[in-house]
C-alpha cells in the first residue's frame, strides 16, 4: 500500500512542478472547443439538436483525459531512458504493484487536468443540468482515466524509446478520440461507423460525462460502468502480465 | 555471500555470459574486470534480478536468486552503470522514494537519511533537485541511495565512469571506509586499473563470458610475470580493441550522458 502510494506521489509532484506543461496541455481542447463548438454551433442548432458547445463540452473533457492519462502511462518510457525504471524493478516489490502505482498516478494526473478543462468551459458557455451532475460525471472521468492511464502503462511496458512515439498518438490516442462519440451524436450513423463507435471503450466514458451533465445517456449509466469496468479490468490484467516480462 | 554456479546467458545466438562460477565471500572487495563486452553488466543483471539466466544457479545472502527473489533484493544494494535517478525530484525525495520501497518506515529512514547524506557530503543540498547536480554528486547520492537499507552486499557497476579524479578518489575512499567498518560485501567493476587495485582483495578477469584467472592483484602480476595491473590484463585479454555489440560508442554515450545530465 505504501509502495503503491509512494509511486503515486512522485507522479503527482512530476505533474504539479511542470507547470507549463498543465498550461501548455489546455491548449489543445481550448483550440476544439474553439473552432469545433463555435465553427459548428450555427448548423448543429440548425438541425434542431440545440446548442453544440453544450454538446462538445463532454467530449473535449474525455478527449484531456484520454491524451493526458496515455501521456503520463507513457512516462516510464522516459524511466526506462533515464534509468529510472532499474531502480523500481531492484527494489523487492511485485512488478504489480509497481503498475498500480502508476497507473493510479497518471489517472490523478488525468482527472485533475480534466477538472481544469471543465471549469475551463465552463466560463466559456458551458452549462451542466445541475451541481449534482458533477458527482456522476466525476465518476465516469475517474473511470477513463484509471482505463487509458493503465492502458499507456501497458503500452509503454513494451516499448524501448520514444520513437515509437507518433505511432502510439496516430494509431491509438487519435482514432479512439474521433471515432467515440466526442464530436458528434450516436444515433443514425453509418453502419461501420456506429460499430467502431461501439467497441471503443471512449465512447461509454464520453457517454457517461455527457449523461451526467445533460441527463440523456444515449446507451445507460450501467451500461457504461458495466463495459468502462470490464475494459479497466481487462487492461490491469494484460499491464500486469506485460510488467511482470520486462526485463532491464 | 554470493555463490554463483554454471551460470550461463544466451541473448539468441549470442552468448553472453558462458557457464561461469566463482564465489564471493562476506566482506570482501570483489572485482571483475574485462574488456568491453565481456559479460561483467550482464552478470550483475542476474544477480540483481532483473535478468533471467539460461541456466545455472545463484545464491545470494543464503537466498536462491532465482526463487527469493524478494529476500535477494532486500539485500543487495547497487549503484549502476548509468544514472538512474528522479531528475525532478530533490536528493531527499529519490532517497526517501527508496527508502519506502523498501518496507521502511519514517521513524527508520529519516535519520538514516540525513547520516547518509552527511556520509557523501550532501547534507546541504538534501532539498535541491537533482537536476541541478553535477555527475559527480550524482553518483555520491547514488551510493547513499544503495546503502539506505542497509544492503549486506553493495554492487558498484563501473561507478566512476566519467569522473574526475577527486571524485574518484573520494567515492574510493567511502567505499573502502564502508566495507571496513560496517562490514559490507562489495562487487564492483571499472576501467581504471589503479582503482581495482587499490580497493579490490580479491580479481576476477573476465573475458567472452567466462573467468579466465582470478586471485589477488599481486597473484595475477605474478602468473603472467608483469608489474602492473594494467600490463597483466592485457597480457589476459589480448590487444585487440572490443566494442559491445550493436553499440558502439555506447561507453562515450554514457559519459555524455552524465556530463550533460
Amino acid at each position: 500500500m505504501r509502495t503503491i502510494y509512494i509511486l503515486w506521489l512522485r507522479q503527482i509532484k512530476r505533474y504539479i512542478r511542470k507547470r507549463s506543461r498543465i498550461v501548455g496541455a489546455l491548449g489543445q481542447p481550448l483550440l476544439f472547443l474553439f473552432a469545433l463548438g463555435y465553427g459548428l454551433n450555427p448548423i448543429y442548432s440548425q438541425a434542431g439538436e440545440g446548442d453544440y458547445i453544450n454538446f462538445l463540452s463532454p467530449g473535449i473533457i474525455a478527449m484531456t483525459i484520454l491524451f493526458t492519462a496515455i501521456f503520463t502511462g507513457t512516462e516510464i518510457i522516459w524511466d526506462k531512458q533515464f534509468g529510472f525504471l532499474k531502480e523500481t524493478l531492484v527494489a523487492p516489490v511485485s512488478r504489480f504493484q509497481i503498475m498500480l502505482g502508476k497507473t493510479l498516478g497518471g489517472a490523478t494526473v488525468s482527472i485533475i487536468q480534466g477538472l481544469l478543462v471543465l471549469v475551463v468551459v465552463t466560463l466559456v458557455g458551458f452549462r451542466p443540468e445541475s451541481a449534482m451532475s458533477l458527482i456522476a460525471a466525476l465518476f465516469f472521468v475517474t473511470l477513463i482515466g484509471v482505463l487509458f492511464s493503465a492502458i499507456g502503462t501497458t503500452i509503454a511496458s513494451r516499448l524501448d524509446d520514444m520513437q515509437a512515439f507518433p505511432l502510439i498518438i496516430n494509431f491509438i490516442v487519435q482514432p479512439l478520440f474521433f471515432l467515440s462519440g466526442a464530436l458528434f451524436p450516436l444515433n443514425n450513423l453509418p453502419p461501420a461507423l456506429s460499430f467502431i463507435t461501439t467497441v471503443n471503450p471512449l465512447t461509454y466514458g464520453v457517454d457517461g460525462i455527457r449523461g451526467a451533465f445533460t441527463g440523456a445517456y444515449y446507451f445507460s449509466f450501467t451500461t457504461n460502468v458495466a463495459v468502462l469496468s470490464f475494459c479497466i479490468a481487462v487492461a490491469l490484467i494484460v499491464g500486469a502480465y506485460q510488467f511482470s516480462r520486462i526485463q532491464a | 555471500m554470493i555463490k554463483v554456479e554454471n551460470i550461463t546467458k544466451k541473448f539468441g545466438k549470442f552468448t553472453a555470459v558462458d557457464n561461469l562460477s566463482f564465489e564471493v565471500k562476506e566482506g570482501e572487495v570483489f572485482a571483475f574486470l574485462g574488456p568491453n563486452g565481456a559479460g561483467k553488466t550482464t552478470t550483475i543483471k542476474m544477480l540483481t534480478t532483473v535478468l533471467r539466466p539460461t541456466s545455472g544457479r545463484m545464491a545470494l545472502n543464503g537466498f536462491d536468486v532465482s526463487k527469493d527473489s524478494s529476500d535477494v533484493r532486500k539485500s543487495f544494494g547497487i549503484v549502476f552503470q548509468d544514472p538512474s535517478l528522479d531528475n525532478e525530484l530533490t536528493a531527499y525525495e529519490n532517497l526517501q522514494f527508496h527508502a519506502v520501497l523498501y518496507g521502511m518506515r519514517r521513524s527508520e529512514y529519516a535519520d538514516r537519511i540525513d547520516d547518509l547524506l552527511s556520509l557523501v557530503n550532501l547534507a546541504d543540498r538534501r532539498n535541491s533537485y537533482v537536476k541541478n547536480f553535477s555527475g559527480g554528486m550524482k553518483r555520491r547520492l547514488e551510493i547513499a541511495r544503495g546503502l539506505l537499507h542497509k544492503p549486506k552486499v553493495l554492487f558498484l557497476d563501473e561507478p566512476t565512469l566519467g569522473l574526475d579524479p577527486q571524485t574518484r578518489r573520494l567515492l574510493w575512499d567511502y567505499v573502502k571506509n564502508l566495507n571496513k567498518k560496517e562490514g559490507v560485501t562489495v562487487f564492483m567493476t571499472s576501467h581504471h586499473m589503479d582503482e581495482v587495485e587499490k580497493v579490490a582483495h580479491r580479481i576476477a578477469i573476465i573475458d567472452h563470458g567466462k573467468i579466465i584467472e582470478q586471485g589477488t592483484a599481486s597473484d595475477l602480476m605474478k602468473k603472467t610475470g608483469k608489474n602492473t595491473l594494467e600490463d597483466a590484463f592485457i597480457e589476459l585479454t589480448g590487444y585487440e580493441v572490443r566494442e559491445e555489440e550493436a553499440n558502439i560508442g555506447l561507453n562515450q554515450m554514457r559519459i555524455n550522458n552524465k556530463l550533460m545530465g
